[in-house]
């Protein structure tokens, strides 16, 4: 019970430290600015921890990066041109959002082609099933025939 | 074969194929990003002279041949792995080869440098890390081929073996030398 617990402690610990790397830098002044410096950081990529966004990561170049970010906003960049500047020395890679464009259109679109082709097989396996099912309820005549002598066979039994 | 045999195959085929693509995955090196820069020029950079004993590396010293960037620094470990090679390469002379020292002090760098020999003809010293950002750095060693127009030809990622070397970095420059 008291690993349990001190594990617990353990991973809050650390969760409010990797909250922190955002907050550890100095603030700009205006808190509007400041607001849209945090929410750009949270799309950005660290490419050094990669799964991490620069608003979580205590990696040096995460920190330069949240530099570079505050700085534009200071000089008055719109969010498109910062996005922008860094897709132009980083790739979209550095988007931990990948844009639309025909290179992701698989990866975007993917997922819902893979479910109404899956829809689809299934919808005709139903349908198949069912074709087979009714065939075997009709019976043709010779068939009929030799039910109709089976079941005189078992009456005369 | 009939037509619902094939029906049946089709998961089979299916993961066959997805077979092929995760076997493929073991072999790619998901930390390596490739550089967004490829093809285009150098950005523009003037960085300091490491110390008195170097001289600086500018964007504009680029260019008119075809030359090797390697940023470097002495904190860093992989580094030390590819250095013997930049030091073979500077021996042959087969390409002009600059370096950019990033958030390294000139100290712990010269150091690093009399101990291990300085290959580099130019060393730039980027302190805070802005020019490796322009150039879309996010670890050290990175080299950059530059081509005799300035423009950034390829991006090797990571310490440079001999066989990087062999496959990519050499057939390259001898291409560009063309």
């Amino acid at each position: 019970m008291k690993i349990w617990i001190f594990t617990l402690v353990a991973l809050l610990v650390a969760s409010l430290s990797v909250a922190m790397a955002f907050e550890n830098d100095s603030p700009l002044e205006d808190p509007l600015m400041e607001s849209r410096a945090r929410d750009l950081a949270k799309e950005i990529r660290c490419l050094v921890c990669q799964n991490q966004s620069i608003f979580d990561s205590d990696a040096a170049l995460a920190k330069d990066l949240r530099k570079i970010v505050r700085e534009r906003i200071t000089l008055g960049d719109d969010n498109a041109a910062i996005t922008e500047y860094l897709v132009a020395r980083y790739g979209d890679f550095v988007l931990l959002k990948p844009p639309i464009k025909p290179k992701t259109y698989l990866l975007w679109f993917g997922p819902i082609l893979i479910f109404l082709v899956a829809g689809y097989t299934v919808l005709q396996f139903f349908k198949n099933a069912n074709k087979v099912g009714r065939k075997s309820t009709s019976l043709n005549s010779l068939e009929r025939k030799r039910v109709k002598e089976l079941i005189s066979d078992t009456e005369v039994e | 074969m009939n037509k619902s045999r094939l029906y049946f195959l089709l998961p089979v085929i299916i993961f066959g194929v997805l077979c092929i693509f995760l076997l493929r995955g073991l072999s790619l090196d998901p930390s390596a990003v490739p550089t967004a820069l490829t093809d285009k020029n150098v950005p523009i950079f003037d960085l300091p002279a490491l110390d008195d004993q170097t001289i600086g590396l500018a964007s504009s010293d680029l260019g008119g041949e075809v030359s090797l960037i390697n940023v470097f620094a002495s904190w860093c470990l992989p580094c030390r792995v590819e250095h013997p090679l930049l030091m073979k390469m500077a021996g042959d002379g087969v390409v002009a080869l600059h370096g950019i020292n990033y958030k390294d002090a000139s100290k712990d760098a010269r150091a690093w440098l009399d101990e291990l020999g300085d290959p580099f003809g130019r060393i730039g010293a980027d302190r805070d890390g802005r020019v490796g950002i322009e150039l879309g750095v996010y670890g050290v060693p990175e080299t950059f081929v530059i081509d005799q127009s300035g423009r950034i030809r390829y991006k090797h990622i990571g310490p440079i073996t001999q066989r990087d070397l062999d496959k990519y970095l050499l057939p390259l420059i001898e291409k560009l030398n063309q």
